[in-house]
């Protein structure tokens, strides 16, 4: 794969699906924890071009789809106030809170903004003395970085206007959480690859050798799919339950230790509801006592907002991978992507937003149009799409 | 916000005891913070997430995703920010604070193709 032509040539996806076909000859069941993986897997069909027996059950991997519904709600409390400038990534904005979302708040005048990156936020509160400036720091282990210097910077340049409504969640506790699970069906795991190239991959060797599960580090391009999952199909055809990286060109085992540092000089694990699944233990990052005064929860008193799901919606079920969006009363009825219910509906990286997307299980002409599609295979009668 | 995107570096310089740079992301260029990777040199390609580079990466591998995440049209979704008060869609160059450019080709941040 060294060259740009080798890389979109889908000749070469092809010849690895073959290689993935030869090897297979049992059923296996792969998760990948990473939305962005979701969303290529499913615009490309790579899930369905896999041999029969062969399931890619899509994670909690989407960072906005899994904060908590009452985060959402502290940040619609916070955002609400007219002292404050609420800042965000741009997808949380539509996830819906127990009465409204961030966006509709802003229709009313709340002062509501877009960052591309938590220093644009420092920004706005250097630029806004006289007001609060939020930021709304969500993500998984990828984002921990920015959002740690960050609040060391406002630390460090005295800037107390700033702070954070904190939602971090960790990738190894969520998979350690789903195998401990007596309903778990997955037997390997396509570990997310920019998570890997901050972290390294350490922290995953204990969970594949306890759990005898591969881990392929994998990254983000349909190739970099198929072979992540070729190589955790060969590890269960041969027996072997080992962490291999097939995202080399940006994954090394140490990962990136300034960045390491400064997220546990900032952050601590704690405990972290995730939406859908409950409180999983140690499984997030809240604030260290000494940057308490950058907590958002405590400098506005949000700590007691307490809110449940929307009935219809089975986000729960589809985060853990015990259901798809095909089986779900209310996708592509009562929700979509301009009326999203629950947060994988929200999200771009979401696996509603992506089944949505590729216009599955909603009849011809429905979704958003696919620029490329490497692998098109139509579904025969044995396919799982037939069988639904 | 998952997606990091390679570009490469065009400028390296200190902002308030902070490492930070300007990356080129196939034309259009952004901010990104270089503090977890200071052994960057001008030129390098690294893969930028929220606006901090994360990895260090072989240019002929990042010109190959680039060409490919612009094929798959998410990397303009992912660096598309608003101005102040959001008045409409923009991609930002940080080399002209201010001049906006207006795509209305481009997916609405908030419709599908979200800013993540």
């Amino acid at each position: 794969m060294k060259y740009l032509d080798e890389y979109r040539d889908p000749v070469l996806a092809k010849k690895i699906l073959a290689e993935i076909h030869r090897i297979t000859t049992k059923p296996w069941t792969l998760m990948e924890v990473c939305g962005g993986q979701t969303h290529t897997i499913v615009k490309q069909g790579i899930d369905e071009a896999l041999p029969d027996g062969v399931r890619m059950i899509h994670g909690p991997g989407c960072p906005v789809c899994v904060t908590p519904l009452e985060q959402v709600d502290k940040a619609l409390a916070i955002a609400a106030r007219p002292d404050v400038i609420f800042t965000s990534y741009g997808d949380m904005l539509r996830v819906p809170g127990s009465s409204t979302d961030l966006l509709a708040l802003k229709a009313r005048g709340a002062d509501v903004r877009i960052v591309y990156s938590p220093l644009d936020a420092l920004k706005v509160a250097l630029a806004n003395p006289a007001r609060q400036v939020v930021f709304f720091a969500v993500g998984f282990e990828t984002t921990a970085p920015a959002n740690a210097m960050t609040v060391a910077e406002a630390a460090r340049r005295g800037i107390d206007n700033f702070s954070v409504l904190v939602s971090h969640v960790l990738v190894p506790p969520a998979m350690t959480a789903l195998l401990d699970s007596p309903a778990n069906q997955v037997q390997g795991f396509l570990a997310a690859g920019h998570v890997c190239a901050i972290m390294g991959w350490t922290e995953y060797e204990p969970i594949a050798a306890k759990y005898k599960v591969p881990i392929v580090v994998t990254g983000f391009e349909p190739l970099d799919l198929l072979e992540g999952i070729h190589m955790a199909i060969r590890q269960l055809e041969e027996g072997r339950y080992e962490v291999e990286n097939q995202y080399t060109r940006a994954v090394t085992r140490e990962g990136v230790p300034l960045a390491q540092q400064q997220v546990l000089a900032v952050f601590e694990i704690g405990p972290r509801k995730w939406r859908g699944i409950g409180e999983i233990p140690m499984s997030g990052y809240r604030l260290r006592p000494e940057y308490a005064r950058f907590d958002a929860e405590q400098k506005f008193q949000v700590d007691d907002i307490q809110t449940n799901e929307h009935p219809a919606c089975i986000a729960g079920a589809i985060l853990t991978g015990e259901k798809t969006p095909l089986d779900c009363t209310a996708y592509g009825t009562l929700c979509n992507p301009q009326k999203p219910l629950g947060a994988p509906m929200v999200s771009s990286e979401g696996t509603c937003a992506a089944f949505y997307g590729a216009g599955r299980g909603l009849g011809t002409g429905a979704g958003f149009s696919s620029p490329i599609q490497l692998i098109s295979v139509a579904p025969g009668p044995g396919s799982r799409e037939a069988q639904r | 916000m998952c997606l990091g995107i390679p570009g490469r570096i065009t400028e390296i310089r200190d902002e308030a005891g902070l490492l930070m740079g300007k990356v080129d992301f196939g034309g259009v260029r952004k901010d990104a913070c270089l503090a977890y990777l200071p052994e960057v040199q001008l030129g390098d390609y690294v893969i930028v997430h929220v606006g901090f580079a994360i990895s260090r990466v072989d240019e002929a591998e990042a010109l190959k995703t680039l060409e490919i995440l612009a094929e798959m049209g998410v990397m303009e979704p992912e660096l598309m920010t608003m101005g102040e008060g959001m008045d409409g869609l923009a991609i930002v160059s940080d080399d002209a604070p201010g001049a906006l450019t207006f795509n209305p080709d481009l997916p609405s941040p908030t419709m599908g193709g979200a800013v993540s």
